[in-house]
C-alpha cells in the first residue's frame, strides 16, 4: 500500500515518568490521529531517538512532548539535549508540568520549547500541536523539492561544476 | 428495554451525584469523552492504575511518618506531589484537595498535622474508590443487559 506523504501520521514521542499521565497523553495523542511512542524517562527518549549511540537514527519523530518534573533527567535537561543535537534540534519540543511556575515556563520557552502545557493536558492543548508539525512538514517538502530539481537539471549541475573549476 | 433504560438512568443520576459531591470534577468528564469503541474501558483502566498508585503512596507516607528516628519530610513531599498530580489527572477532586492541605503541614514539618491529613486522605481515597467501583459496576450491568453507556456530550 503506497501512502502519500500527506497521509502519513505524525509520530509523537511522549516522555513522562508517571504511568497515569503517560496513558493519558498517549490516549489524547491517538485520539488526535498521531502515532505515539511513550517512554518513562529522558534517557529512554534519547535512546529511542538514537542519540546515545553514534548510530544513525532509524525512527522518524516529528514532535517530542515531555513532562518537566522527572527523576534523573528533567524535561528541561531533555529539551536542552535535543536542541544541542545537530541531528535533532529541528524536532519541535513541548513541555508539560502540573506546577504553574512562570520562571520555569519562560525558561523552557526561551530555550526552544514550542509550547508549555499545564497538566492535566486537554484535547484543546493537543490541538495546538498540529501547526508546529505542519510547518515542519511543509519546510521538509520544500527542501526535498529543491534538491530534486537540482538532481534533475544537468545544465545547472554543469554550471556549478564550472564554478568549481574557476575556483 | 425498560430494564436497560432504568439502569441507564441510574447511571446518569449516580454520575451526576459524583460531580455534585465533588468526588470528581470536569477532568473526569474529559476522560469520559476520550472513551470510544477502540477503548471502551479507558476510564476504568486509568482508575485502576490510580487506585494502585494511591494505595502505594498512602502506605509509603504512613511508614515515613512512623519513623522514630525522624520523619523524612522530603519523601512525604514527593509522595504528595505525585498523588496531587495523578489525582488531578484523573479528576479526583477531593483527593487532590486533601493533598493540597497535606502539603502545607508537610512544608511546616508538622508530624501531627501530617498524620491527620493522611487520615483524611485515606478517607477521601476510600470514598472515591467505593463510588467509582459502584459506577463501573453499573456500566457493566448496562452492557450485560445489552444496553450502551450513556455518553457525555
Amino acid at each position: 500500500m503506497v501512502m502519500a506523504a500527506s497521509e502519513t501520521k505524525f509520530h509523537v514521542l511522549a516522555v513522562d515518568d508517571t504511568l497515569i499521565d503517560r496513558k493519558l497523553i498517549e490516549k489524547l495523542l491517538k485520539t488526535s490521529s498521531y502515532q505515539v511512542t511513550a517512554v518513562d524517562s529522558g534517557t529512554k527518549a534519547l535512546e529511542f531517538l538514537g542519540l546515545n549511540n553514534n548510530d544513525h537514527h532509524d525512527v522518524e519523530v516529528n514532535l517530542i512532548i515531555t513532562d518537566y518534573c522527572m527523576p534523573g533527567m528533567t524535561g528541561y535537561d531533555l529539551l536542552r539535549k535535543i536542541k544541542e543535537s545537530s541531528s535533532f534540534k529541528d524536532i519541535p519540543v513541548v513541555t508539560m508540568s502540573s506546577d504553574n511556575i512562570p520562571s520555569r515556563i519562560n525558561r523552557c520557552l526561551e530555550d526552544g520549547a514550542e509550547e508549555f502545557f499545564l497538566k492535566p493536558v486537554q484535547l484543546s492543548d493537543v490541538n495546538k500541536l498540529r501547526p508546529h508539525l505542519m510547518k515542519r512538514r511543509t519546510q521538509t517538502n520544500v527542501n526535498k523539492r529543491k534538491s530534486m530539481d537540482e538532481i534533475v537539471s544537468p545544465d545547472r549541475a554543469r554550471a556549478r561544476y564550472n564554478e568549481l573549476e574557476v575556483k | 428495554m425498560d430494564f436497560v433504560n432504568q439502569l441507564q438512568r441510574k447511571f446518569i443520576d449516580y454520575s451526576s451525584s459524583l460531580h455534585r459531591e465533588g468526588i470528581v470534577d470536569d477532568q473526569f468528564t474529559q476522560l469520559r469523552k476520550l472513551e470510544d469503541e477502540n477503548s471502551p474501558h479507558f476510564v476504568m483502566e486509568v482508575a485502576s492504575l490510580f487506585f494502585e498508585d494511591c494505595e502505594k503512596l498512602i502506605n509509603n507516607m504512613a511508614i515515613a511518618l512512623e519513623q522514630k528516628q525522624g520523619v523524612d519530610f522530603k519523601q512525604i513531599d514527593e509522595c504528595i506531589h505525585q498523588l496531587k498530580g495523578s489525582s488531578s489527572s484523573i479528576g479526583a477532586m477531593r483527593v487532590k484537595n486533601a493533598c493540597i492541605a497535606f502539603r502545607s503541614f508537610s512544608d511546616a514539618q508538622n508530624r501531627e498535622g501530617c498524620l491527620r491529613c493522611l487520615q483524611q486522605l485515606s478517607h477521601e481515597y476510600s470514598l472515591l474508590k467505593n463510588k467509582l467501583q459502584t459506577l463501573f459496576l453499573l456500566e457493566q450491568q448496562i452492557v450485560a443487559a445489552g444496553g450502551s453507556i450513556p455518553r457525555v456530550h
